[in-house]
């Protein structure tokens, strides 16, 4: 870090030198984390979750703008967001670590400033597994307490979806995203929550993890149940041929608040409540189809 | 065209003295406040503060600024048209559809070769920019016809614009930095940007000094500069490069910042009137200081949040010519 420079009165001829070591060097940012973070600022909010589910909340100092789980985060300082990542307030903090995507803005700028960046984007399962153990590992917390927190989720996610009835299973579900519209597939956590509780996925895996769906797909597809936040819904029924789904028809539509659509699109430690979140929809409007059935 | 050469220094020298009390204010104001200022001599992460954020980002919106309103002048003059804008010859678009294909390729795999992660997201934006005019020039057939180049410069922007589109639509990871680099941003300029900028800047800057004549002569009508001896081919050609290397520099770096381009040599015009050479060089002055002020304006509005210095630009420069424009209205519009 270029921060070893003295205090010396030569600090300001140090400063052209300075300034061109920082743009010819490139600064090597340690792959090798030495010694537990102990002030960490979080930029994705799955990330921020993830560090709080590993016991280390405290040791946040600050997050972004969309970070807002656990409750105990709600006094911490916001750095801005994926695409703008406030650089000085970061920096500011003194950090020892900053977690982020690695789509976000702004990474290879923040370590060049000397910051320890490590870059997770989890999009499944195993992402999921992953980011946990290397958090863990980044903090300080022993791989064995990791390793722990991730076979609970597992354990009740399978919980939930032991406890699925029959008649709720095979349910053909459309998860939707974002209105563009964005659907989740069956290779993204989303889809392998669903498949987990034993519903089959519109969209197949083959489209990629968060594929954009043609309206008509959907009409062709005709899911049995639609998984949708709630405000996208009145942009969903004024889709061409969508107000005739048989889904929409019969209200087997779930809609879910803000609160819960955070819940349910961060690849996190609460994909068990998402989990729950989904499985009570399946319960509920696979009921109301069986009945008239019946 | 009078000439008031005191005019000409005037206006630099107050320039000149708003960039050097920009740097002062730049330096002082950011999320983290003016305590990092107090600090620098006793804190290192202030010092680092300013040393290695505030002040290369204040200098960077300064060069970015300069670079977009030197382009502006040139390309105003180059066709002979008040309203050209440097992202004229599709240069945008380029920028931008080297940025998409960039974050497509690289945001889906991690192991991107290392030659690709080092040449990043600013060198395909540039060499987006640079591909973009090399299309258009190829499409006009040359710089002789000043209306096939605008058009051709409008159809390839079109074009890579909605390439560009497309694959953020297939591509919804990438959606979110297409979406920072469309908003523009002085926030991540370090020395090494600012480097690369004054780098093109000043080559550019002598350049457009040294063909201020002949824009001159230009001004006055394509027969008329002929028959003076202006090598037109050979001026336009590096004209139009000059155009897209100044654009494509300033875009790699801060993304797209509207309006600057436009209103630095329509700002300069309204104070002062001017030959070609000098509407240039204080355009780029102009163009510094304006993106200098919206920088400033940006960190500190809402601080300890900040806004993206495009959207203030758009703001602000729109706000600004509109309101020049009515005033011009009664002289006979915009000069």
């Amino acid at each position: 870090m270029h921060k070893t420079l003295g205090h010396s009165t030569g600090r300001l001829i140090g400063m052209l030198c300075l300034g061109f070591m920082s743009c010819v060097v490139s600064v090597s940012h340690a792959a090798e984390i030495i010694k537990p973070a102990q002030r960490i600022v979080s930029l994705l909010p799955s990330l921020t979750e993830t560090v709080c589910a590993l016991g280390a909340c405290n040791r946040l100092v600050g997050v972004d703008r969309y970070s807002n789980w656990p409750e105990s985060i709600a006094q911490l300082p916001r750095m801005g967001g994926g695409i703008d990542p406030n650089i000085e307030s970061i920096v500011a903090l003194k950090p020892d670590l900053v977690l982020m995507a690695g789509s976000a803005r702004g990474v290879d700028r923040l370590r060049s400033l000397g910051l320890t960046v490590l870059t997770l984007e989890p999009k499944n399962y195993a992402d999921v597994q992953n980011a946990l153990g290397v958090v863990a590992k980044a903090i300080g917390v022993p791989s064995k307490d990791s390793d722990r927190v991730w076979r609970d989720m597992n354990a009740q996610v399978a919980e939930i979806s032991i406890s699925m009835p029959q008649y709720a299973k095979a349910q053909r579900v459309y998860f939707e995203v974002s209105p563009v519209p964005f659907g989740a597939s069956e290779s993204s956590f989303i889809g392998e929550t669903l498949q987990r509780l034993g519903a089959k996925n519109i969209l197949p895996q083959a489209m990629g993890l968060f594929p954009q769906v043609s309206p008509e797909f959907v009409v062709r597809a005709q899911p049995d149940i639609i998984m949708v936040g709630d405000s996208n819904l009145s942009d969903m029924q004024a889709r061409p041929g969508w107000a005739n789904l048989l889904a929409m028809r019969n209200g087997r539509v779930c809609t879910f608040s803000p609160k819960e659509s955070d819940v349910l699109v961060r690849p996190g430690p609460r994909m068990v409540e998402a989990a729950r979140l989904m499985s009570q929809c399946l319960l509920d409007k696979s009921a109301s189809q069986a009945k008239p059935n019946s | 065209m009078s000439l008031n050469k005191s005019n000409h220094w005037f206006f630099a020298l107050t320039m000149l003295l708003l960039l050097a009390i920009g740097i002062g204010i730049g330096i002082s104001v950011g999320s983290s406040g003016l305590g990092s200022l107090q600090n620098a001599w006793r804190d290192d992460v202030a010092w680092q503060i300013i040393w290695q954020i505030r002040l290369p980002r204040t200098l960077g919106a300064f060069a970015a600024g300069a670079l977009l309103g030197l382009a502006g002048a040139l390309a105003q003059g180059l066709f002979r048209n008040p309203l050209a804008d440097p992202y004229l010859l599709g240069s945008a678009s380029g920028a931008t559809l080297g940025v998409a294909l960039a974050l497509a390729f690289y945001g889906g795999n991690q192991f991107a070769p290392d030659a690709f992660v080092r040449v990043g997201l600013t060198g395909a934006a540039f060499i987006g920019a640079l591909f973009a005019v090399v299309l258009t020039l190829l499409l006009a057939k040359g710089v002789q016809h000043t209306m096939r180049l605008l058009l051709a410069g409008v159809i390839v922007g079109v074009v890579m614009g909605a390439i560009a589109s497309l694959i953020s639509l297939m591509r919804p990871d990438v959606l979110q930095n297409m979406q920072g680099f469309l908003l523009g941003s002085t926030a991540f300029i370090g020395w090494s940007a600012f480097f690369v900028m004054v780098c093109v800047l000043l080559p550019c800057l002598c350049l457009a000094w040294f063909f201020g004549f002949a824009m001159d002569a230009l001004s006055l009508g394509e027969s008329t500069a002929l028959s003076l001896g202006v090598p037109l081919r050979s001026m336009r050609i590096v004209l139009v490069l000059l155009v897209a290397l100044a654009t494509g520099t300033a875009v790699a770096q801060t993304g797209l910042i509207a309006f600057v381009g436009l209103a630095a040599p329509h700002l300069v015009r309204s104070t002062t009137s001017v030959k070609s050479a000098s509407l240039a060089i204080l355009s780029a002055l102009m163009g510094g200081v304006l993106l200098l002020v919206a920088d400033i304006l940006a960190r500190s509005v809402i601080a300890p949040q900040e806004l993206p210095v495009g959207v203030l630009t758009a703001v602000l420069g729109g706000g600004y010519l509109l309101w020049l424009m009515y005033r011009n209205q009664n002289q006979g519009g915009l000069r």
